[in-house]
């Protein structure tokens, strides 16, 4: 008895396993595959098409500048991974280490700004982007993009910080080091791992980041992949080129998915650091 | 002693300066930005600029009476809830087979993260095409399974719709609560569970007893950040079905009022709003919850 309820049990398990692979994966599979049917093949529900074929791929680059979408997007986000990481880590070492007056008042304030509703800037920005003569610019949106990405490259690297034993520094501190050579010379090593993980996590967020995208830039040119991807339309409402949009999602979502799977220990530790330690 | 002191005195001073660079960036792209927002709600500013005049609350006297803005904060509560509850089962469900020993359990993990690392546009265009009314793979199958006799307009359907969204939020964003729970359950200590199981308790006892218990703070942490994250759904809603009133949540309508209407002193009273509800829920959680946990990137 106890025996048979053991092996329902292993079985249902693996039930559910199966079960959850098919509904995390299944919708992905489903674009690739919509992404090489081409005209009436398109609207042929096998999951892998008779015909394969790459007309929609062609299209997208070929029909809009898509190409240099995925260069915009590419430099905004790097662009806002670098200025994050550079003012993160100078903070997260003060704040990791030194008990200064307002420490925890600042922190709380960092945390507030993570909550912040992204339309609630969203005015303010436009005004001031526009008295700073970005509109319809990149450095307009890696500007707005350290409002979500500044907070969480702050808080993890302070976790980590905090995790990094004391007598390191205190030994560099004697030797008669500044704190700019303790900053660059021992922290940066040791925080590398940490700032690959929020680096990454920064990234993924400027990536994919729509609605700062859609409101500062106007061209087609300045467009983010995001904002292309959400434009793409056809000739009427009732024609969406739907082989187009599924091709143009894959192109950019594999290069994501691979450095997700690749990174997934560290994206995983970035994402629970302190959330799961409170 | 003495010269200890001031090396540490000196050491806060450098702190602090180390500390300046993002206080001057928060305060240049949150801080300000959000101030003008709230200045702006109290004016007749339009988006092209140009002179306004101070009005006082005469937005919100406008929005008050807007039957469309009360249907959008209905419809935000309702997401946030549904959506929220959802994820949290099918999260703790999720992480529970993950936690469990069972094989390709690294391969279910990658798995988990796919529609995490899925760009929300894609998963919004992913799904509205899965849903087409027409040529849909989701009617397809479950006409093919029999549930249902005749297709459906997942997306056009006024009930419907809201269903849909959050249906795809929920697949997108369960991982992020299978990841924080998973980290929680590996902490709880495999004894616990070997005492129980002595004492004569079944699975459901232990979860109740021992699991639950342990993994408490971390459910709290992914419900207050998934249910702040959920109060000021944009993208997914704006992808999917566009500005319809039948699902355009606070943040939809503030953004159609100050960019597509034009109308930034308005809008920017329909954000306020939005902030201030997102902060009190925030307020309110830190003080219930006790506890000051990291953002997490979403």
């Amino acid at each position: 008895m106890r025996r048979l309820r053991r092996r329902l049990g292993r079985i249902g398990l693996h039930l559910a396993a199966a079960l959850i692979l098919a509904y995390t994966l299944l919708p992905f599979v489903w674009a690739v595959a919509t992404s090489f049917k081409a005209g009436s093949a398109l609207f042929d529900t096998a999951l892998i098409p008779a015909a394969p074929r790459w007309d929609n791929y062609l299209e997208v680059f070929r029909e809009q500048p898509f190409g240099l979408n995925i260069v915009n997007s590419v430099l905004v986000a790097a662009g806002t991974v670098a200025i994050s990481l550079a003012l993160g880590l100078t903070a997260a070492h003060a704040l990791g280490r030194v008990a200064f007056r307002g420490r925890s008042l600042l922190l709380v304030t960092v945390l507030g700004v993570s909550m912040f509703p992204q339309v609630a800037v969203l005015s303010g920005l436009f005004e001031l982007i526009r008295w700073l003569g970005l509109y319809n610019t990149l450095p307009a949106l890696i500007l707005s993009y350290l409002i979500f990405t500044l907070p969480f490259t702050v808080w993890v690297l302070t976790t980590f910080v905090r995790a990094l034993p004391v007598q390191i520094e205190e030994a560099a501190m004697i030797d008669g080091a500044s704190s700019w050579t303790v900053l660059t010379r021992v922290f940066l090593p040791l925080l590398a791992p940490a700032m690959v993980t929020t680096g990454l996590l920064a990234f993924i967020a400027a990536w994919n980041e729509f609605l700062f995208a859609l409101t500062f830039t106007l061209t087609d040119d300045r467009r983010t992949v995001p904002v292309a991807i959400a434009l793409i339309s056809g000739a009427s409402a009732f024609e969406m080129p739907w082989g187009r949009i599924m091709a143009a999602s894959v192109t950019v979502t594999v290069p994501l998915i691979a450095l997700v799977l690749v990174f997934q220990r560290r994206i995983v530790a970035g994402l629970t650091a302190g959330a799961v330690k409170g | 002693m003495v010269r200890r002191a001031s090396a540490a005195a000196a050491r806060r001073r450098e702190a602090a300066l180390f500390v300046v660079p993002l206080l001057a960036a928060l305060a240049a792209v949150a801080g300000w930005p959000l101030a003008r927002t709230i200045w702006l709600s109290f004016t007749d500013a339009t988006l092209t600029g140009g002179d306004h005049d101070f009005i006082g609350l005469a937005n919100y006297a406008f929005l008050l009476e807007d039957p469309d803005w009360w249907r959008a904060v209905r419809n935000t509560l309702v997401f946030a809830a549904i959506s929220v509850a959802l994820e949290t089962a099918l999260g703790l469900a999720i992480a529970l087979v993950l936690d469990a020993q069972i094989r390709l359990r690294g391969v279910l993990r990658a798995a988990v993260l796919v529609p995490w690392a899925i760009p929300t546009v894609v998963s919004a265009q992913l799904w509205a095409w899965m849903l087409h009314d027409q040529y849909g793979v989701i009617n397809e199958v479950l006409l093919a399974f029999g549930l249902m006799d005749a297709p459906r307009a997942w997306l056009a359907d006024r009930t419907l719709a809201m269903a849909s969204v959050i249906a795809v939020d929920v697949w997108k964003t369960t991982p992020f609560m299978v990841l924080l729970l998973l980290a929680a359950l590996q902490t709880v200590p495999r004894e616990l569970h070997e005492a129980a199981m002595v004492d004569g308790a079944g699975a459901i006892r232990r979860f109740l007893v021992v699991t639950l218990p342990a993994i408490r703070p971390a459910l709290l942490v992914a419900v207050i950040f998934r249910t702040l994250d959920a109060l000021r759904i944009f993208d997914l809603i704006y992808v999917m079905v566009g500005n319809a009133s039948a699902t355009a949540t606070m943040a939809v309508y503030a953004r159609q009022h100050m960019v597509d209407f034009q109308d930034t002193g308005y809008g920017s009273a329909a954000s306020t709003v939005l902030f201030a509800v997102i902060a009190l829920a925030a307020a309110l959680f830190i003080r219930l919850g006790r506890i000051t946990a990291p953002p997490a990137a979403r």
